[in-house]
């Protein structure tokens, strides 16, 4: 608990960063664009109707489509910015339709009043039907405040780091602490803000000037300390630190500081885990050189990235070829090839594959119509399932797509009969699973591979040399244990990684 | 002065005003009477071009109010509204205080005429801070007179002025506002249903139907000399009133 409280001064300010300017976007343009729907009848339908859509995209999907949208117009595509855009787009439609109706809703009588005694149509706006639709402006924008803190906490996968980071790897990890501190900080932090709007709101209503200064201040006070400390950061730290990428699961946060413990060691730079990346983000920001190294397995990048739909040749040539594509296309360099795979296997509890008589994937297609079977988000829908079907001819009475740190538990219950598994998961032997082999060779080979960007081996050779240091030095034994040591045992993966460093020489 | 001359509006097919011309002496007071729907508030709204007219001209003091930007006309005109019409967020003062602020006048002139016009309409300081919804009917529409005469203005349109209240409250504002009349020799233009109201508070009496303005001269003359069986029968409504509550209060004894 001490060692995740530790980090909530600065996921909180990067939230409430985030938060706060989403929420000032939002707000300057949906205010605006209300009243000029409200002049205008036949523009409510349009904007309204496109704040609508924008709103009935799912949040995390809306996030990572500013990614690839953000880089086809040459912006960072990671980080801050596509979160600022996804946030700031989502906060639009309870403030639109809030200025919107309460426009609509303005007395007609008040209007002609306001005509009757000589106010211009501007006038007209600023003095009567603006503060008189202000109590249910403000109500859309306490909504939207609300949503957003929420919402910022999924700017996590795209590279912005908020209070999401707790709820993602705690989720993963196993880390109920992490989870809770996130939740708890982002409800406080809701509630907060939703509370000085309030007063702001309350004390407007009531011409309690001090309530409005209370709640103004408050919020003021909030924006100057979002602001001060990433420009405080800035001064501070001359030296870009060198930044270290993970994905979203468990065996990641651990190589994560794995590496930067390295790093740290071999030349004493200030090192930045950028921590729950979404899988092709993490790639994206390497190649574009926004972080400067990260682990990848050699055969996502030669299913999904170079998308090679042949069936693969042997693990070394696998390599070789991954090698040549990505310093051909991004310049990227593989640092190290670590020494253990992390592949997609097929797993089920030893003893039904006993009983079963299956050791191999050939053994399970003839029983494959009865059993169910459990896969991550991705898995069902990726090259590597296709080719298992088309080589062994398996189809499977049912398919289930399951978050992949429950998968082990689900095929432990009997809740699936096999599940499509990672094998350097320390959950296999801890849960008694055998792997099936795959005696076609219709997946690909997944090398643990330490990918630098190009800007790294130019800039900081020295860095480049530390990582390399870590070449066959983690086997598939060890990477399931220290899984293990986090899923099971719940030790944090930065203890996990600081032990697996200080025993080595 | 007011006048106005082949005054008309059209919706679609629909004829509500069909050339009305009437003419307001300064210092005159016409009041306009008519059944639901006949055109009379329509008309007092073109005056101040709440409502284009669809033809016809309107002239104030003598130039064409067509003329005139509509908010700096409305700004020469007090205007008094049906069901009240003060702003509901704003206080007592500055609700009154907007012609003034519109008009561009200091501060400190605008806090000593809100004193002076509070007492001309007989309220007390003491609801200068209240809110319209704090305060009684009577009181509201005594505001939004007072709004109504703010910046000074020559003439006044009122649209049922006092329909909403209760007949106590009622007559006693129409007492105060025959005395504010007096006092300031007031040019005014103002709608009702209510024949007797009419006949207490007018100069002259213009009697609207379909549209059309049917008659228009003093009380005296209307009653003597109808137009037609219609006027003669509008005309003699308060009086058929009355003469039913005499021999209901004698009673068959």
């Amino acid at each position: 608990m001490k060692e995740q409280l530790a980090l909530l001064p600065g996921l909180l300010t990067a939230h409430l960063q985030l938060t706060l300017a989403a929420l000032a976007a939002g707000t300057a343009l949906a205010v605006p664009a209300g009243i000029l729907a409200s002049r205008i009848p036949r523009l409510e339908a349009y904007v309204l109707g496109i704040a609508g859509v924008i709103q009935t995209v799912p949040a995390l999907a809306l996030l990572a489509v500013m990614v690839p949208l953000l880089a086809a117009l040459g912006l960072p595509g990671i980080g801050w910015l596509p979160a600022f855009l996804g946030l700031g787009l989502y906060s639009l439609l309870p403030i639109l339709r809030n200025t919107v109706t309460g426009l609509g809703a303005v007395d007609p009588a008040v209007i002609e009043a306001a005509r009757g005694v000589g106010m211009t149509p501007w006038q007209r706006l600023r003095v009567v039907e603006l503060p008189l639709a202000l109590p249910v402006v403000i109500a859309g924008v306490r909504t939207a405040t609300v949503w957003t803190v929420g919402m910022a906490t999924l700017s996590t996968p795209v590279g912005a780091p908020s209070l999401g980071n707790y709820i993602f790897s705690g989720l993963q990890t196993r880390n109920l602490d992490a989870v809770l501190v996130g939740c708890a900080a982002a409800a406080a932090l809701a509630l907060g803000l939703d509370g000085l709007v309030r007063a702001v709101a309350l004390g407007r209503e009531r011409r309690r000037r001090g309530l409005v200064a209370t709640g103004g201040l408050g919020l003021l006070a909030l924006a100057a300390w979002a602001l001060a400390a990433p420009l405080a950061g800035a001064r501070g730290t001359a030296e870009r630190p060198v930044k270290i990428g993970t994905k979203t699961f468990t065996e990641q946060y651990i190589l994560g500081e794995i590496l930067a413990g390295q790093v740290r060691r071999a030349t004493g730079l200030p090192v930045e885990v950028v921590s729950s990346l979404g899988s092709t983000v993490a790639f994206d920001a390497l190649a574009r050189g926004e972080i400067d190294a990260y682990v990848d397995y050699t055969g996502t990048i030669w299913a999904t990235l170079m998308k090679r739909a042949e069936r693969p040749p042997g693990r070394e040539q696998v390599l070789a070829e991954v090698r040549r594509w990505l310093d051909e296309t991004h310049g990227i360099r593989v640092a190290a090839s670590l020494g253990f795979e992390n592949a997609y296997a097929f797993a089920m509890p030893s003893a039904e594959a006993r009983v079963l008589g299956v050791h191999r994937l050939s053994d399970l297609a003839p029983h494959a119509a009865r059993l169910e079977a459990g896969g991550d988000y991705e898995f069902w829908s990726r090259s590597e399932w296709t080719a298992v079907r088309e080589a062994y001819g398996i189809e499977f009475a049912a398919r289930r797509s399951m978050d992949p740190s429950l998968m082990y538990a689900a095929v432990r219950a009997r809740q699936v009969d096999v599940i499509a598994a990672f094998t350097s998961d320390g959950r296999i032997a801890a849960y008694d699973l055998v792997t099936l082999e795959d005696d076609r060779g219709a997946i690909p080979p997944y090398d643990a591979v330490l990918l630098a960007s190009r800007a790294l081996a130019e800039r900081r050779p020295e860095v480049v040399a530390a990582l390399a240091g870590l070449e066959a030095k983690i086997d598939v034994e060890r990477m399931r244990a220290l899984n293990r040591a986090v899923d099971e045992d719940g030790r944090s993966p930065a203890a996990v990684a600081h032990a697996f460093l200080e025993e080595r020489p | 002065m007011i006048e106005a001359d082949g005054l008309a509006k059209r919706y679609g097919d629909r004829l509500v005003v069909d050339s009305v011309s009437f003419r307001v002496e300064t210092g005159e007071l016409l009041g306009l009477v008519g059944g639901s729907g006949c055109g009379k508030t329509t008309t007092l709204k073109m005056i101040n071009r709440l409502i284009e007219p669809s033809a016809g001209r309107v002239l104030v003091d003598g130039e064409d109010a067509l003329a005139v930007e509509p908010h700096l006309l409305r700004r020469r005109i007090g205007y008094v509204f049906q069901g009240i019409g003060l702003f509901p967020h704003l206080t007592v003062e500055e609700n009154i205080a907007v012609p003034l602020t519109l008009a561009g006048w200091e501060r400190a002139a605008i806090h000593a005429r809100i004193s002076e016009l509070l007492a001309l309409v007989e309220l007390g300081p003491e609801v200068r801070g209240r809110r319209p919804a704090g305060l009684s009917g009577g009181q509201q529409q005594r505001v939004g007179v007072a709004r109504a005469l703010a910046a000074s203005p020559r003439l006044l349109l009122l649209d049922e002025p006092f329909g909403a209240l209760d007949p106590l409250t009622r007559d006693r504002l129409q007492q105060s506002f025959l005395a504010l009349r007096r006092k300031l020799g007031l040019t005014a233009v103002f709608v009702t249903h209510d024949v007797a109201e009419a006949l207490v508070l007018a100069d002259r009496i213009g009697v609207m139907r379909d549209g059309r303005l049917v008659q228009v001269g003093a009380p005296r003359e209307l009653m003597r000399d109808p137009a037609d069986e219609h006027v003669a029968r509008l005309l003699e409504t308060p009086r058929r009133q009355a003469r039913v509550v005499d021999s209901l209060l004698r009673g068959p004894a």
